[in-house]
């Protein structure tokens, strides 16, 4: 009996653990996984990314030149990221949005 | 009178956390048969798994299970590195060990959590789950990602922990450990929650062996296994004391659970601690040989079973999944038989059923 008055003192006097969201949002630490992106002047087209994505959900040719990645399919696994090989494919922190 | 009817429990049930059927047939309020009925989700995962490349099946291998997901990829990835006579260096073993005994921690919070909701103690199921997230957090911020952790990799890891991390680490531990005999003395000693533990789904040690159990159920029935005894990873050079229990009911179940929480996080520390300098991964090239394994490992459900059968290709020839889960089920029908019918949520929840993983 007396733990549980203490506890309810202590969680009337403590701060609450959610956050008010919209107006407070969290923040992603450094190194999350997020949307997957492409500088695509560095892209030489080579399809090393599309040979080793997963869950197929990248598309590269060469003739014409594109880079088309499916954000449904995309299981963010990084993969894409670590073959390539000018380095130009990057992660960002967000994640996708509703509407892409 | 007696009245004999069959009741169905699930698919659909607020107590289930995923989707599996049990037929009971009952004289009245007693159960006297129970059937299971599965393949509601199942995913032919075992077949996509040949079709794509052994790399590939990092990722697959993780998703079979949501919850033990890091486990999958390591006992994948142990396979293939038995397969392809493959050295991974020891930091990725120590790695491996403190992401594995993070997921144990956060799947037996999230059951543990799940069981106070079964048995109507809904501020206890929030409060652990309060908890679980800081493991979670702990996991987000050493590997990117909150349940999917994606780190693991033939030939070792793929993320390091820094010295910065691993204070991290060691504060939020801190504070999850601070945190828990609250929780555990609520679970564990409080009188309305032992009346609807003690003595409710009885596995006898013996009948707990001839049935296949494994994990904390077939622990908490006496029967000392846990393939983390064997030294795979870096648990060779780690100690620590098995959980064994006596009687085998519900309560002996939660309290293995509730006791491994606290073996979690001293392995955790002492793997930190014991952590050697080093690279992280191994460069694998090539293909898996014609030649077959039988990886194993303890997962927070009991043993988890993956036969791996290559064909020279990079393609594999047979990949076969056994979970914990599907091991227990004898056990749970054994231990529903006889008893109320007010009963069969506690005793379901107390055997952890993940049934995605079941049905792959």
């Amino acid at each position: 009996m007396i733990n549980l008055i203490n506890s309810i003192f202590r969680k009337l006097t403590s701060p609450t653990d959610c956050l008010r969201y919209p107006f407070v949002k969290r923040e992603l630490p450094e190194g999350t996984r997020g949307r997957i992106d492409i500088e695509i002047d560095k892209c030489t087209f080579c399809g090393a990314c599309e040979k080793r994505c997963p869950s197929n959900a990248l598309k590269v040719t060469r003739d014409p030149k594109s880079w088309t990645l499916n954000p449904y399919s995309c299981i963010i696994c990084g993969y894409c990221i670590e073959v390539c090989p000018k380095k130009c494919i990057i992660a960002h922190k967000e994640h996708y949005s509703p509407n892409v | 009178m007696i009245r004999r009817n069959t009741i169905p429990f699930g698919p659909q049930h607020p107590v289930l956390p995923e989707p599996i059927q049990l037929h009971l047939v009952m004289e009245n309020e007693k159960i006297i048969q129970a059937l299971p009925a599965v393949g509601y989700i199942h995913r032919g995962l075992e077949k996509i798994a040949e079709k794509k490349d052994y790399i590939q099946d990092v990722y697959l291998a993780e998703r079979i299970c949501g919850i033990c997901s890091f486990m999958h990829s390591q006992n994948y990835c142990q396979g293939i590195e038995e397969l392809m006579k493959v050295q991974i260096p020891d930091r990725a073993k120590y790695l491996r060990v403190i992401w594995a005994e993070t997921h144990r921690i956060h799947s037996h919070l999230l059951i543990l959590g799940l069981l106070a909701d079964a048995f109507g103690f809904e501020n206890l199921f929030m409060r652990l789950w309060k908890v679980r997230e800081q493991i979670l957090n702990i996991m987000e911020k050493t590997t990117g990602a909150r349940v999917i952790l994606g780190v693991c990799a033939i030939g070792g890891v793929k993320r390091d922990i820094t010295p910065e991390l691993s204070e991290y680490i060691l504060r939020e531990l801190e504070a999850v450990e601070k945190q828990l005999p609250e929780l555990m003395d609520s679970l564990l000693k409080d009188y309305s929650v032992k009346q609807r533990l003690i003595g409710v789904g009885v596995l006898p040690k013996d009948k707990a062996h001839e049935l296949g159990a494994v994990g904390p159920v077939a622990r908490a029935s006496g029967l000392r296994m846990d393939l983390r005894e064997t030294g795979y990873a870096a648990y060779g050079d780690l100690d620590f004391k098995m959980v064994v229990g006596e009687a085998g009911d519900c309560y002996d179940r939660t309290m293995v659970r509730v006791k491994e929480l606290y073996t979690s996080l001293d392995l955790i520390r002492a793997a930190l601690k014991r952590m050697p300098q080093g690279p992280i991964s191994v460069a694998v090239k090539g293909s898996p040989p014609a030649d077959e394994v039988l990886a194993r490992i303890e997962q927070p459900r009991g043993e988890l079973n993956f036969y791996i059968r290559g064909n020279g290709t990079r393609n594999l020839e047979r990949f076969r999944v056994r979970t914990p889960t599907f091991a227990n089920l004898p056990a749970l029908l054994h231990q529903l038989t006889g008893c109320e019918l007010a009963d069969v949520p506690v005793i379901a929840i107390c055997i952890d059923p993940c049934v995605s993983c079941t049905e792959r």
